[in-house]
């Protein structure tokens, strides 16, 4: 992003004026104002809390202002494990926050299930959520999490705002927070850990 | 714990039951599933049982009668327990509530009606306590994969429930956005 000021020296107006693409300046934004909205379900929330406290200090990224109204929120950071009966909150929390909004999901939990295969724990919250980026680790080090903002940060600079709000689907590729409660695109990898019906005698060692 | 065997037969004088010692030390009572309520009304009025410690279920799969209800009470007076267990026929468990005579039951069987689908008749607020409401399965018996099974009905009910909302609602971009 360009900035010029013209110097009163030059004897133009006071006010300057700043040249750029319409694009970049609405990534710059966005990217340097992302609200997080913590949703945190278990021990990652801690490390959460670290991240956003002094000692990790996420202000330097501009992510510090950790709403608890999705209305106020940009960017959701499931942080621990998303069992069934949360994820029906999880994914009216997501369709409540306005666009344009990105997740981050927290650990291997939210990752994949993690360690939890169950029946109760949804393997992965791309199952009903679009993910932007993933974070390893049991939980993760709140510097892994800032990473994880980085690097979203980085996704966010290579967005297109202004072609997609021409383009008449300024809600992107993800038809997220739509009537139909459809699964995030990214889930149709099929996994070792499919949810088949097996009978009992059907039963087979992992 | 010396006595408890006699004080539990004393007090189930005339009622079908078949007690025995269990392997740790505990006195057992097995009644038949329509007995299960009296005898523990009798348990606690008579031989002074006057703690639910547990409710719960057992799934025999490939056995019949397939499911049971067991339930262990505590006498603090006494300091022993006892455990009573009832063979619940058909494929559709039920077996009287006992939360008239112990209200601390009731949680415990809202887990068990979750988790073995065991209807405890009388129970007035009887609904899923940790899966989901709309949830089809009953976890713990033995014919559920421990996978776990994708619950479409729920994504179809939690469709249902954001159409509903979005009809309600002032803030019809929460679902239209």
């Amino acid at each position: 992003m360009g900035s010029l000021k013209p110097a009163g020296a030059h004897g133009q107006d006071e006010f300057g004026f700043l040249a750029t693409r319409v694009d970049e300046l609405v990534n710059w934004g966005r990217k340097n104002s992302l609200w997080p909205m913590p949703l945190g379900l278990s021990c990652c929330g801690i490390e959460l809390m670290a991240m956003i406290g002094p000692k990790f200090d996420l202000a330097r990224f501009g992510a510090e202002a950790a709403r608890f109204s999705p209305r106020q929120c940009d960017l959701m950071i499931v942080a621990g494990t998303l069992t069934w009966k949360m994820a029906e909150a999880a994914r009216t929390i997501y369709d409540q926050m306005p666009d344009p909004k990105w997740v981050i999901a927290m650990g291997v939990c939210s990752s994949s299930g993690g360690m939890y295969d169950s029946y109760s724990v949804v393997q992965g919250v791309d199952t009903i959520l679009p993910v932007d980026v993933y974070v390893p680790g049991c939980p993760p080090r709140p510097d892994a999490v800032i990473d994880a903002i980085m690097k979203l940060q980085k996704k966010i600079e290579r967005e297109k705002p202004i072609e997609l709000l021409l383009s008449g689907d300024a809600v992107g590729e993800y038809d997220g927070g739509t009537k139909r409660f459809v699964r995030a695109p990214n889930h149709g990898i099929p996994t070792t850990r499919s949810h088949e019906y097996l009978a009992p005698g059907e039963w087979k060692d992992r | 714990m010396a006595g408890t065997n006699e004080r539990v037969a004393a007090a189930l004088q005339g009622l079908a039951h078949e007690a025995s010692t269990g392997k740790d030390g505990m006195c057992v009572v097995r009644v038949a599933a329509g007995d299960a309520k009296e005898c523990i009304r009798r348990l606690k009025e008579r031989a002074g049982f006057e703690t639910n410690t547990f409710v719960t279920g057992v799934d025999r799969f490939p056995k019949s009668p397939r499911h049971e209800c067991h339930w262990q009470f505590m006498s603090v007076e006494h300091a022993d327990r006892v455990r009573v267990y009832a063979a619940l026929p058909g494929d559709e468990p039920k077996v009287a509530s006992i939360v008239d005579l112990y209200p601390g039951a009731a949680y415990a069987e809202r887990e068990c009606f979750d988790m073995f689908g065991i209807v405890f008749e009388g129970h007035a607020g009887l609904k899923r306590l940790l899966m989901p409401e709309e949830y089809d399965h009953f976890p713990l018996r033995k014919d559920f994969p421990h996978h776990g099974i994708e619950p479409d009905r729920l994504y179809r009910e939690w469709d249902r429930r954001r159409c509903e909302r979005a009809a309600v609602s002032d803030h019809s971009e929460i679902a239209d956005q």
